[in-house]
């Protein structure tokens, strides 16, 4: 694919060349890093069906038995992978249906906030959390939710209910999990909702007042479907990463008392891999991943396409 | 307009609505402040909520005299500062050159570009390339294999198409350069977009985390704050773990983990508000465009 098209004032290469050999030059680095350690990567990839081995490249090693598919079929015969795989969906599936619509109800209600200075300060606040790191916030989630000094638990003996074991039992542990999220990303996610409903006509409301539309009915007829659009693309967008996994937040979250519900593939790649040394088997539960993630992304992106909206490329 | 009363109580109660957000988003800060602040005595004893009880500064003066944790801070902050100045340049040298419509080749480069945000090679590849470059363990490998965001690459080019192409076109008949068009003419328009992804560049570097976890775990001296926090939190919910690995003694003060907390937390909490008004911009455009 070459882009045909000329200026007139191109002239022949040698001039074009003599006038944007520069953009060329200033390309040379962005590509080289991006050809390297994007692309020779990849050649690796093709480790997923080979023996494994740690001391050689993977295109020198003889093919895995199985027609190279022996550490797919192990990976399916593994019950760390199949805990691995509901764990990420389940999460996944969690943070759709709760932590989705959250930043939606937040943007309204922020958007409803007369006092503009004291709105300012609300959203400097609640954006605060998701530039802090998930080892910070592990850091902070232990002080808040420990069974026994944690700041909730201490509350809830003073009230002389049962402490509740947020961190320590896996139900509990994925709830504060889902919160935790939650309350990282809530307020930050609203920016974009935010920046949605400053775009909706303001005659709209003006009209639904004028017809004696109360406020809240004002948010269900007119700030609600002025904002379908960006929910739907969103919405479609989470649906093609549902595969993906984070590893910052499981991981640091997560503790030995909770490993059945927080050990997810990105953390089954990196025990299996990098730290036991079985790179073929955890290579191959990566590509599964990014193939099926990939067929996900592409659905959706055709989805949202479908939809009239402009896709996420 | 003259609001009725009914209208007043609404305003009144979202107002209410929106102090208990921040609130939320502030308790679990200040209750760890809280305890840096207070003595060990008092935390034993569950007294501190959010106010510090047997208030004192000890932790603090730890952190700040243990070698371990004052080298970690400075080399994360030098580490940031690298990463920030590196992934700015590249990613500006990338996004400037896309927007020239006569650029041969345009299209496959784009393609080329965008097909990585499809697929990428994943951990293990990734992992195998870093070992044979002989990268692994080495200060380097914080820098280099994240030093474009081909997220924020797309933000910033879509910001270089916004601005009218006429400036472009009449600096050109000048006789300007791209290089000259680029830093008389992109650049000082772009300021807010700038300040947006270099705020988005340092943050990530500052929590950066799995990277150093994979890449240089056994490269002690480099470990970047992140990491030492982990291990630090890690000592008290695992510490076979952490004596294990002979890095920790176990049993490390809690006022001590919050204080190193606090010195992992308090720069961005710094920094942040001052970009705020640049930022939402930027995520906009990147919402919309990317």
């Amino acid at each position: 694919m070459r882009d045909l098209r000329t200026r007139p004032q191109g002239g022949s290469t040698s001039s074009y060349l003599k006038r944007y050999w520069t953009l060329y030059l200033m390309l040379a680095l962005p590509l080289a890093f991006i050809i390297v350690f994007r692309y020779f990567p990849m050649a690796y990839i093709i480790s997923a069906f080979k023996v494994n081995n740690i001391l050689q490249p993977p295109w020198h090693l003889p093919w895995a038995r199985n027609n190279g598919f022996e550490w797919f079929i192990k990976a399916f015969n593994n019950r760390d992978f199949l805990y691995a795989l509901r764990n990420t969906l389940t999460l996944n599936l969690l943070d759709l249906l709760v932590g989705f619509p959250a930043p939606i109800l937040l943007a309204l209600i922020l958007n409803e906030l007369t006092f503009k200075r004291f709105k300012r300060i609300t959203q400097t606040v609640v954006y605060l959390p998701h530039f802090l790191s998930w080892i910070i916030i592990s850091g902070l989630a232990l002080r808040l939710l420990a069974f026994h000094d944690g700041l909730l638990n201490i509350l809830l003996r003073q009230l002389g209910l049962q402490a509740i074991p947020f961190l320590n039992q896996p139900s509990y542990w994925v709830a504060s999990y889902v919160g935790l999220g939650i309350w990282k990303e809530a307020g930050w996610n609203t920016i974009i909702y935010l920046a949605a409903i400053t775009a909706i006509n303001p005659e709209l409301y003006e009209a639904a007042a004028a017809d004696g539309a109360s406020r809240l009915r004002r948010m269900w007829h007119v700030t609600l479907p002025g904002l379908r659009p960006t929910i739907i693309v969103l919405l479609i967008m989470s649906l093609g990463r549902i595969l993906g996994s984070e590893f910052d937040r499981p991981y640091a979250l997560s503790n030995r008392l909770v490993t059945s519900v927080s050990n997810v593939i990105s953390i089954f790649v990196y025990e299996y891999g990098i730290r036991g040394m079985q790179f073929s088997l955890s290579n191959a539960v990566g590509l599964f991943q990014s193939v099926i993630g990939l067929f996900f992304l592409l659905g959706a992106n055709t989805l949202a396409r479908r939809y009239g909206e402009r896709g996420l490329w | 307009m003259i609001k009725s009363r009914a209208a007043k109580t609404t305003d009144l109660l979202i107002a209410a609505f929106c102090l208990l957000l921040i609130f939320i988003s502030l308790v679990p800060i200040l209750n760890v402040l809280a305890r840096s602040l207070s003595s060990s005595e008092a935390l034993i004893r569950n007294e501190v909520l959010l106010w510090p009880k047997g208030w004192n500064l000890d932790a603090y003066r730890t952190v700040l005299q243990d070698s371990k944790y004052t080298w970690s801070l400075t080399w994360t902050a030098m580490l940031t500062l690298i990463c920030t100045l590196l992934s700015m340049t590249i990613t500006i040298l990338c996004a400037f050159p896309l927007i020239y419509d006569q650029l041969k080749g345009r299209k496959l480069i784009n393609s080329m570009i965008v097909l990585t945000m499809y697929f990428s090679a994943g951990t293990i590849p990734n992992y195998l390339l870093l070992k044979s470059l002989n990268m692994l363990d080495r200060p380097i490998v914080l820098i280099v294999p994240n030093m474009l965001s081909i997220f924020n690459m797309i933000i910033l080019r879509s910001f270089f198409y916004g601005i009218p192409e006429s400036l472009r076109e009449s600096a050109e008949i000048d006789g300007a350069g791209p290089i000259r068009t680029l830093l008389r003419i992109y650049l000082p328009l772009s300021t807010s977009v700038l300040a947006t992804l270099a705020l988005f560049y340092a943050v990530g570097r500052w929590n950066g985390f799995s990277d150093a976890l994979m890449y240089m775990s056994k490269n002690r001296h480099y470990y970047p704050i992140q990491l030492l926090l982990y291990q630090i939190l890690q000592s008290t919910t695992q510490i076979e773990v952490a004596t294990q690995e002979g890095f920790f003694p176990p049993g490390i003060s809690e006022t001590l983990k919050m204080a190193t907390v606090m010195f992992a937390t308090v720069p961005i909490i710094l920094v942040y508000p001052w970009l705020q008004r640049y930022f939402i911009s930027g995520v906009t455009i990147g919402a919309i465009k990317g």
